[in-house]
């Protein structure tokens, strides 16, 4: 489907009023995504937010379940699912890499075993409208790690920024239903989809960065484990956890409880392999006390472990946003290709 | 959709002191609704987590044995917030239960085997579970010889000290308790650390599986013993502990490699440990 911007705007708008539309808004020097109202303006020429979306399934701070410590009521002591709504939600302009990254996310939150209830509710009603990237950063690599600028995992429908128009193409039910819920578009012409496609090459020649990731599954674990690189790899670490805090792909999450009076709450918030006391024992004993065993940890996860386990590549979408905001410079494509040439 | 987060409302049915110190209690709970002991079905080597609302939660290994029906026990050592608030609680107070969690001890591997036991201080939870599952009448004639090599600082720090001397009496377990030191003239059973022991008392490693349990020291001291006797890294099995939060193998802490202790332990053989990283 073809839309002018014009429209595409206030078919959004219409929208709003069925579905909760989230879009990316700037506020000061940032982008985030905000729910779509009068003032919630979208900037469709965005690169990209600087956290990345994944709050939008998996909040930062969530509610599990609350719980009475008043002795004299009924059910004191004894925990009941926090009550929550989980409207249809749409995310519109979302950028393939971070698309991607919930489809890599899922095999922890969703699988055979055990289902995260509330992270796959979410999961489940969004719908994910996607934003090629006409111009990637210069510190992007999807192409790397299985995506590229106009990469398809993880959405529902793509769009295409031709200057004044949209192309939407809808990749699954769920987003032919989306497109179907819109006014004002029009079929596409052969015309639009060729400039489309051009675009497309273009915008997957522009992605400088390449790293080499096919090595990384036949390794031996305890061969990288074991390599003589890390000490230098995390020797300018500080342990901050920015890059966890960004990543659309850091899943790990704490447990805690929080009590006001005589009511509590049990919550999860996220958390951090870069803490020390993420595997402190009661006991005293760590077995990751050294930052390099930290760090390590990190990378091994994203690149080896993830990638053994899963049969699902690397434990990366390439958004770049750990390259970019590291204050000590730390680049994950340097260490992948450690890894992966070791 | 299940929520497997939730844990399983249960009352406090009773409390024992197991050690002088009086820093091991012993928990009995008792569901509060039946249909949750149902579900709850468990086997020997697993854990659960433990939930007080107000302070969170604690994995610890189950102490009672399913062949044990009505309740479940767990045996806690005091060390942070939660486990020191339990200590403090009484009897009839409500909490919550939520697993089993993890695997288990290789029960289907062990059958028509000899079974040798190695634990030291409280670890001695899961091999309590064991022993009793492995006593009962319906489950004897599937094991051989049961040998049990079980150490503790003093006489008054080992756990279930009455259990420990009914089975002293019986002809179909071989008990060889110890203790590290002790200047009780009454003490009738050995002196001295569990490995030396394991390596006086254990004659062979023939058609045996060895299950050991224990702080770090012990098991490093106890694995070349093991070894030296003749058992494969194959038939020597351990129970790890890690930090833990979700115990479904989903909030990513407790990993080991790409093995998380919660879902794909805590029971690991050797033979495994040995092809992943060591960081535990």
């Amino acid at each position: 489907m073809l839309f002018t911007k014009d429209d595409w705007g206030k078919a959004l708008e219409e929208l709003r009023k069925s579905t909760r539309i989230l879009v990316p808004v700037k506020e000061g020097d940032l982008h985030t995504f905000q729910p779509l109202a009068e003032k919630g303006i979208p900037d469709w020429n965005y690169q990209n937010t600087r956290m990345s979306p994944k709050a939008l399934v998996y909040p930062q701070s969530e509610r599990m379940f609350e719980y009475s410590l008043g002795e004299g009521d009924a059910n004191a002591h004894v925990l009941k699912e926090s009550s929550k709504e989980y409207k249809p939600q749409a995310v519109v302009g979302i950028r393939p890499c971070d698309a991607h990254a919930f489809q890599i996310v899922k095999l922890n939150f969703d699988n055979p075993e055990f289902k995260d209830p509330w992270w796959v509710k979410r999961h489940d009603s969004t719908t994910f409208v996607g934003l090629g990237c006409n111009e990637p950063c210069s510190t992007c690599f999807c192409t790397s790690v299985g995506g590229g600028p106009f990469g398809k995992k993880g959405l529902d429908v793509i769009l295409h920024d031709l200057g004044s128009r949209f192309l939407a193409t809808s990749l699954t039910a769920k987003g032919e239903g989306f497109l179907a819920g819109l006014k004002g578009g029009q079929k596409a012409g052969e015309k639009d989809i060729a400039e489309a496609q051009e675009m497309e090459e273009w915008a997957g020649q522009k992605i400088s960065g390449k790293i080499p990731t096919r090595q990384l599954k036949d390794k031996v674990v305890n061969q990288l484990f074991n390599a003589p690189f890390w000490e230098e790899v995390a020797f300018s670490c500080i342990n901050c956890g920015t890059c966890t805090f960004l990543c659309p792909t850091c899943w790990c999450f704490d447990i805690q409880d929080e009590v006001l009076g005589k009511e509590g709450d049990r919550i999860r918030n996220w958390d951090s392999c870069m803490f020390p006391l993420f595997t402190l024992h009661g006991s005293g004993h760590n077995p990751r006390d050294k930052k390099t065993q930290r760090v390590r940890q990190r990378f091994m996860h994203k690149l080896k472990y993830y990638v053994d386990k899963y049969g699902n590549g690397v434990q990366c979408s390439g958004c770049g946003r750990c390259v970019r905001y590291c204050p000590v410079n730390i680049d994950i494509r340097q260490v992948c290709e450690l890894m992966n040439n070791y | 959709m299940e929520n497997p987060y939730l844990p399983y409302p249960v009352r406090i049915e009773d409390i024992t002191v197991e050690t002088e110190d009086r820093n091991l209690k012993t928990f009995k709970f008792v569901f509060l609704n039946p249909e949750d002991e149902v579900k709850f079905s468990y086997t020997p080597g697993q854990f659960a987590e433990l939930s007080i609302a107000g302070k969170g939660e604690i994995p610890i290994g189950i102490a009672s044995s399913p062949t044990e029906k009505g309740f479940v026990c767990f045996t806690v050592n005091k060390v942070g917030l939660v486990s020191s608030h339990l200590h403090n609680m009484k009897k009839g107070d409500l909490m919550g239960i939520r697993g089993p969690l993890g695997n288990w001890y290789p029960w289907d591997q062990m059958e028509g085997k000899n079974v040798v036991i190695v634990g030291g201080g409280f670890a001695f939870t899961t091999l309590r579970s064991s022993i009793i599952y492995m006593l009962h009448p319906e489950n004897r004639p599937k094991f051989k010889d049961i040998t049990v090599v079980y150490g503790a600082r003093s006489p008054g720090m080992l756990l279930y000290k009455e259990e420990l001397a009914q089975w002293e009496q019986r002809k179909d377990i071989n008990m060889h308790i110890t203790v590290d030191s002790t200047n009780d003239p009454k003490w009738k059973y050995n002196v001295g650390f569990v490995p030396a022991i394991t390596e006086k008392k254990i004659a062979s490693a023939e058609d045996a599986i060895a299950i050991v349990c224990g702080p770090p020291i012990m098991i490093k001291f106890t694995q070349p013993v093991l070894e030296k006797l003749g058992f494969s890294p194959e038939r020597i099995i351990l129970s790890l502990e890690m930090r833990m939060k979700c115990g479904i193998g989903i909030c990513g802490r407790c990993n080991i490699g790409d093995k998380y202790v919660c879902k794909d332990g805590p029971v690991f053989s050797l033979a495994q440990l040995k092809t992943m990283p060591p960081e535990y």
